[in-house]
């Protein structure tokens, strides 16, 4: 499937009180694919890999609302570690989807070291959520149910590479976006 | 150097609901102290992923605190950088700093070399506790920070009880 056509069902299903973490080519995607929610986190600039620590820190921070995290296959690589502290901390309300193309896109789309079954991993790691679709057709189809489930759950998401895609630009200066996304997140509670 | 208990006090007097960490032997003796008073440690598996869980915690509006080793702080650079610097955010932590009291264990401890310049090219406003008789001073540099919303570190000598 296309990147767009795997973050279209989680705009789609996305509450308003949910929170979507996205990085690298997703963080690019989403944001072109419509106007930014006051509780978004386009986590660019980031500390790449990264993306699913900061989404458990937030999943942590305020248990009542759903966290979606859109991250890559090459930062999953470079985080693994994560997946076993999520599941320590068992944060029902955390969601993880990782968009699998085997390569490292922003950067010209050189290959990741190598191919897992993140679905294995996980699993190793104790998720006991775990989903794997290959077609848009199939993800758009059981969207609504898998984000929905008790957390933590994890989603990998077969996507093709666009090696055309530009690297994703920061839509603004990071420090006044922490304290407009930390106001979001702490007084529009609905 | 600090009991558990006086470490989960100073930490809770400062509104400090997350403690995220690696342990190491000394600051890892302080956990069931701070677990007591009410704070959650979180555990993780790596210390770039203190910083930056921290991070989510402070977007979501928690407190949290980072603690890890040295050896820590030289492999978390990056998620560092990124959350203090990039997106400024007013995290304070707390750094063991291995061998400094006593070389006893690992002879030319190359810590000793590069934790002090390393803290400095990250630009952190450091306290530096050598001795027990600190505490209230490092209770006056975490207040001063967090008045002026700004991250800054704590360097604990470790090595001798």
């Amino acid at each position: 499937m296309r990147l767009e056509e795997a973050l279209a069902p989680v705009r789609a299903e996305r509450r308003d009180q949910d929170v979507v973490v996205t990085t690298m080519a997703p963080a690019k995607v989403w944001m072109d694919m419509g106007p930014a929610h006051p509780r978004d986190l386009v986590y660019v600039p980031s500390a790449m890999s990264h993306a699913t620590s900061v989404g458990l820190g937030l999943a942590l921070a305020q248990p009542d609302r759903r966290v979606i995290v859109c991250n890559g296959d090459g930062s999953m690589l470079m985080n693994l570690g994560s997946l076993v502290t999520i599941v320590a901390q068992a944060p029902a309300n955390l969601v993880v989807i990782i968009c699998d193309n085997g390569v490292y896109e922003v950067t010209g789309s050189q290959p990741v070291p190598a191919r897992v079954d993140f679905v294995g991993i996980a699993r190793g790691a104790g998720f006991t959520a775990t989903h794997h679709f290959t077609t848009a057709a199939e993800w758009s189809s059981n969207a609504a149910v898998v984000l929905a489930r008790r957390g933590p759950v994890l989603v990998v998401l077969d996507v093709a590479v666009d090696a055309t895609r530009p690297a994703p630009k920061s839509p603004g200066p990071a420090n006044a976006r922490a304290q407009a996304f930390r106001t979001a997140m702490t007084t529009s509670r609905t | 150097m600090f009991s558990g208990e006086q470490i989960g006090t100073l930490l809770s007097s400062h509104g400090i609901t997350h403690v995220v960490t690696v342990p190491d032997s000394t600051i890892g003796q302080w956990e069931q102290g701070i677990e007591r008073v009410g704070i959650k440690v979180v555990r993780v598996c790596r210390e770039g992923e203190a910083w930056t869980v921290a991070g989510g915690l402070h977007f979501g509006g928690a407190t949290p605190l980072v603690m890890i080793q040295c050896t820590g702080l030289f492999e978390s650079g990056d998620a560092l950088r990124n959350m203090i610097h990039d997106w400024r955010l007013p995290i304070y932590g707390m750094i063991g700093y291995r061998s400094y009291l006593n070389q006893d264990n690992l002879p030319g401890d190359t810590c000793l070399v590069f934790t002090e310049p390393i803290l400095a090219a990250w630009k952190l406003d450091v306290f530096f506790v050598k001795r027990a008789d600190q505490l209230a001073e490092l209770s006056q540099h975490m207040r001063a920070c967090r008045d002026d919303a700004r991250a800054g570190v704590a360097l604990i000598a470790e090595g001798r009880a």
